[in-house]
């Protein structure tokens, strides 16, 4: 595992798209990842972007959010680091299901489930003032699932959780 | 980064919003004014395109959702025009492809 990147952004809007840009370019480089899951972590990490940018809008810092990219030869990992106070990602409200007409009363909290279904492995972790959010893709073909040993990486890192 | 927006209000009673670029946290209050434009302005029935667009993120898809219920709550409608698997794939993650009528191109979008 090596970090391939490192980087610090102030928390404004306008600076998601570069992260977004940078990690998809490096990530791009990788042989084995389909275009397809390049576009998963893509959205994945805007979306972990804008959430850590919006939580140091509400805690009223101007401290930076830190990515962080760690590259193995199976895998890549993004690590998004805010201090925005932190969160409990298990007790998010649940929106009401889609064919209920209050659904449409619910415009925002897609993000967190969206980056959960994203991405091979999401994990939230509490920080004194704020949230690490680990995110790992597997570099493995995309539809058949990966070849045997990303299945078994897979089965691995689950248990670990 | 450029959120391109153009209307064509001349297939009534239809109304089409091009939307062109990367719909995120920092443009899509863009694509919310010019929704809320439109339907203050009367427009009942509009049909988004989004087949110019490269990027849409669930800011994206929580301005789509408001500008349904805006609209519908008016006796409107938004449907959208998408045949990009990467875009359509955040609708299906969400089951907000069950809430929106979804159409391959903006005629038979108007047809509908």
């Amino acid at each position: 595992m090596i970090v391939a990147l490192e980087l610090e952004v102030p928390p404004r809007a306008e600076y998601i798209a570069i992260v977004r840009l940078v990690v998809s370019s490096l990530a791009s480089g990788r042989r084995n990842l389909a275009d397809e899951r390049l576009d998963d972590l893509k959205l994945a990490v805007s979306e972990a972007c804008t959430n850590a940018v919006e939580a140091h809008t509400r805690a009223g810092t101007t401290d930076p959010v830190k990515i962080r990219v760690l590259e193995a030869d199976e895998r890549i990992e993004v690590e998004i680091t805010d201090r925005g106070g932190g969160f409990d990602p298990d007790r998010l409200p649940l929106h009401p299901p889609v064919t209920d007409p209050s659904r449409l009363d619910f415009e925002r909290g897609l993000g967190i489930p969206l980056i959960r279904t994203l991405v091979d492995l999401a994990r939230f972790e509490r920080l004194e003032d704020g949230t690490r959010l680990r995110m790992v893709v597997f570099g493995g073909p995309a539809g058949d699932g990966g070849d045997e040993t990303t299945e078994i990486l897979r089965a691995v890192l689950a248990d670990e959780d | 980064m450029e959120l391109g927006l153009e209307v064509d209000d001349t297939r009534p009673p239809h109304t089409v919003l091009s939307v062109t670029g990367e719909v995120d946290v920092y443009t899509a209050p863009r694509l919310r004014e010019k929704l809320v434009e439109l339907s203050s302005q009367g427009h009942r029935q509009i049909v988004v395109d989004l087949e110019g667009v490269d990027f849409l993120d669930s800011t994206g898809l929580g301005v789509l959702v408001g500008g349904l219920k805006r609209l519908r709550s008016n006796d409107g409608d938004l449907g959208l025009v998408c045949t990009q698997t990467r875009i359509l794939k955040v609708f299906e993650i969400t089951g907000l492809t069950k809430v929106f009528s979804i159409s391959a191109s903006v005629d038979e979008a108007l047809a509908g």
